[in-house]
């Protein structure tokens, strides 16, 4: 009898530690999510054919969009396999030790367009030039996309992938209620051409908007969008930094500041967890939107949110994301993957890819192809989108692109005018931005 | 049982208790037989302890000494992550400029204070459960278990749940707060309840570890010294007061070192506390503790020497803390 009581109580014991464990391997098994790099296909019984590897970051989705398949039956004796890394804050480093030691690396690698002006400017050496390959002609891309990966000596080190045009995207039940128009055309006209028409919209909103309702998402959405537009922006052409000298840079921290200060921004900073609820809630009537972000939206927002919203023109375009893909010379397979990474980013291809997955073509020849001129969305029910964006990508400045582009953004956004929401003056606030900024730009 | 010398049987002279061996023959053969095993042996005694413990050293060397080392030749260079070859060299400049480095001595003092928010109020919890834990209570190994649940769960993953818990608009603890009339605190963009934010998920994670140290402690002191002391009237206060906290006293002086090591290398937490900002730290680097700091000018600034230069700075702060600890440590020993 006491021996049973033992062995349950052992048992209860044994169960209880049991179940714990199991919810701490779940937990750590969160862990590493982020990073496990996946093998797309295997490269089992592929004998005597050859495999070609691209590594990517985040959602590229070719795979998706079935564009390997067809590759694979279009060369029967090619097989390709993806190696996706979650993060590019994870992806780039790699790379970079990957190129600076000539091992480890994929046939084609992917670079975030806020990495390529560093790429181009430090290593260049080590990619192949993609204007000489087969089947690639400079003509298919927008001027300023072949630009960004194009080095001094006119090498160009990666092929675009695609671009992400701003526009904005704004709640029509929202605006409905505060009183101003609806129809896409209007809400353009509202703000048309200059950003400070923008905020004075964001004023006559804020009389009349529901409770709780913010006009703009963030201070750093707002500050992107309008340094996006700008031709120059933190490098001069001769590549010298030039953000705090720059008029516009000044001009575009104040106005986001002036937004902040009269609250017609949510103190808040993008693709963070409040962000992520706020949109969920419906609280904010606009947000700067390029096309991928409608799959942000989408993601984030409850059901009945699907259709309410519409897309306008920004007062300036700009653009906002993109990606290339580089071939690196120490891989194994550099003929075949510069063929490959020339027909993933043709037309044809690009367009494909925008229906399935809403990223943008960066080839202007795909802008009338039916796949991008009757594009709709979910969230913009029968509004279509890609001509308005297709306009956006083709209005977006050439913007000179330096090395530390993100830094000096971040900087501005998450240390500068996120302060002035917190009661800070605008002053202050560049101040304190700059502060930060010198010391990270400080080798 | 002791032996009872009393009683006990003398000790033997030498060769006196077992009959002794008639001495053998040996021939030379055997003779040299027997020197070569008995150097065989000897170099076997001398050497192979060596080879037993050499995989910790030729691992140390790879993965301790030689980065160390690096790390210390980088710190005299200007080099950049995209080059890592490419080295010029700048002498001390990237340990001189770290004197008048607002960013550096802002970290410091948030691991500062940091640390202290987090490890005093833990080490006091820790010392109060495994109180309660080391009297009798039914299915006391269960609550030994849940007590080490955190520890063992992820740094990441428990971060994220937090960040949710602290959530300005739609956590639940401002949620929680409002009940009781407190405005919504911003925890993330605010000094101090970002610290103590940070701080909470350490107190969550290390609590239970440390109670578990105190517990096993406490298991070892003698229960007679309970019971006299109980036979003389202490109440159970007095006992832990009297009893348990003297006897524990070596094992507070390791929780406090080895607290003090990890408070000063705390990374995991303030990183996840805002995954935006990342290694910043908050907008105005509020809780960017000197880890971070180290982390942000390595890997997202990619300057190599002047993150090796903190790295060293870091290192020889600890040395400074470890002989204040031992200092402070032998004074206590030597008052009791």
């Amino acid at each position: 009898m006491r021996a049973r009581t033992r062995t349950a109580r052992r048992a209860v014991v044994l169960a209880a530690v049991a179940s714990l464990g199991a919810g701490l391997l779940a937990g750590c098994a969160d862990d590493g999510g982020d990073d496990k790099a996946s093998d797309g296909s295997s490269s089992g019984s592929g004998k005597g054919k050859t495999t070609i590897t691209l590594g990517l970051f985040g959602t590229f989705g070719y795979k998706e969009a079935g564009l390997y398949a067809e590759y694979e039956k279009l060369n029967p004796n090619i097989k390709i396999a993806e190696n996706v890394i979650e993060r590019n804050e994870n992806y780039y480093p790699a790379l970079v030790n990957h190129l600076t030691t000539n091992s480890g690396l994929m046939d084609v690698q992917a670079i975030e367009v806020a990495n390529i002006a560093e790429v181009v400017a430090t290593q260049a050496s080590k990619f192949q030039d993609m204007s000489k390959a087969a089947g690639v002609s400079k003509s298919n891309w927008l001027e300023w996309k072949w630009a960004q990966a194009t080095a001094k000596d006119n090498k160009t080190i990666g092929l675009g992938t695609d671009v992400g045009p701003m526009a904005l995207c704004y709640r029509t039940d929202l605006f409905k209620q505060a009183g101003l128009p609806t129809d896409p055309k209007e809400v353009g006209a509202l703000w048309a051409g200059d950003w400070n028409k923008f905020l004075s919209v964001g004023e006559q909103f804020k009389k009349k908007a529901p409770a709780g309702t913010y006009f703009m998402d963030s201070p750093g959405g707002l500050l992107n969008a309008v340094l996006s537009s700008e031709k120059e922006k933190f490098y001069d052409s001769s590549g010298e930094i030039i953000y705090k000298t720059n008029p516009a840079i000044k001009a575009g921290f104040d106005l986001t500041a002036k937004a902040a200060a009269a609250g017609l921004v949510q103190p808040q900073t993008q693709f963070q967890q409040a962000w992520d609820t706020t949109i969920a809630n419906s609280k904010f009537a606009t947000i700067a939107c390029p096309p991928w972000m409608l799959g942000t939206i989408k993601g984030k927002s409850k059901p009945e949110s699907s259709g309410k919203w519409a897309v306008a023109v920004a007062p300036k375009s700009g653009n906002w994301g993109g990606a290339f893909l580089g071939v690196p010379s120490a891989g194994k397979n550099v003929k075949e993957a510069e063929k490959l990474a020339a027909w993933l980013t043709a037309p044809e291809q690009q367009a494909k890819l925008f229906k399935v997955q809403g990223n943008f073509p960066s080839a202007p020849g795909a802008y009338t192809m039916p796949e991008v001129t009757d594009a709709k969305n979910q969230m913009t029910g029968e509004q279509n989108i890609g001509t308005i964006f297709a306009e956006a990508a083709k209005t977006a400045p050439v913007q000179v692109i330096g090395p530390k582009d993100q830094i000096i953004q971040q900087g501005l956004s998450d240390n500068g005018v996120i302060l002035v929401t917190k009661g800070k003056s605008a002053a202050e606030a560049w101040e304190a931005a700059t502060k930060t900024i010198d010391n990270n730009l400080d080798k | 049982m002791a032996t009872r010398h009393d009683t006990a049987a003398p000790p033997a002279k030498e060769g006196g208790a077992a009959p002794g061996r008639p001495p053998a023959v040996l021939t030379d053969a055997d003779q040299r037989r027997r020197a070569r095993l008995s150097r065989r042996w000897q170099r076997d005694k001398r050497w192979s302890p060596y080879a037993f413990v050499s995989p910790f050293f030729l691992l140390f060397l790879a993965f301790g000494l030689f980065p160390l080392l690096y790390t210390g030749w980088a710190s005299l260079h200007q080099v950049e992550l995209t080059a890592p070859t490419d080295m010029t060299w700048v002498g001390m400049r990237n340990y001189t400029r770290i004197f008048d480095d607002d960013f550096f001595w802002n970290a410091a003092k948030n691991t500062l204070t940091i640390g202290i928010i987090a490890t005093v109020p833990q080490l006091l919890m820790a010392m109060g459960i495994a109180h309660i834990l080391n009297y009798k209570l039914r299915a006391s190994t269960f609550y030994r278990v849940a007590m080490l649940a955190p520890y063992a769960t992820s740094i990441a993953a428990a971060s994220l749940v937090f960040v949710l818990l602290f959530g300005r608009d739609y956590g639940m603890i401002n949620w929680a707060l409002h009940f009781v009339g407190i405005d919504a605190i911003d925890w993330q963009n605010d000094k101090w309840p970002s610290q103590i934010a940070v701080s909470s998920i350490i107190i969550w994670r290390w609590t239970g570890y440390n109670a578990l140290i105190y517990l096993a402690a406490m298991q070892a002191i003698p229960q007679d010294l309970y019971e006299s002391a109980a036979l003389d009237g202490a109440s159970r206060w007095r006992q832990f007061l009297h009893v348990t906290l003297p006897s524990l006293r070596p094992t507070i002086l390791f929780t406090v070192v080895v607290s003090t090591i990890g408070a000063s290398q705390v990374f995991g937490e303030p990183l996840l506390f805002d995954a935006n900002k990342g290694a910043s730290g908050g907008a105005e680097h509020q809780f960017q503790t000197l880890g971070l700091y180290l982390y942000e000018q390595g890997w997202v600034n990619q300057h190599l020497g002047r993150a090796s230069a903190i790295a060293w700075t870091m290192f020889l702060i600890l040395i400074v803390v470890g002989i204040v600890n031992y200092v402070i440590s032998r004074r206590l020993r030597a008052s009791s």
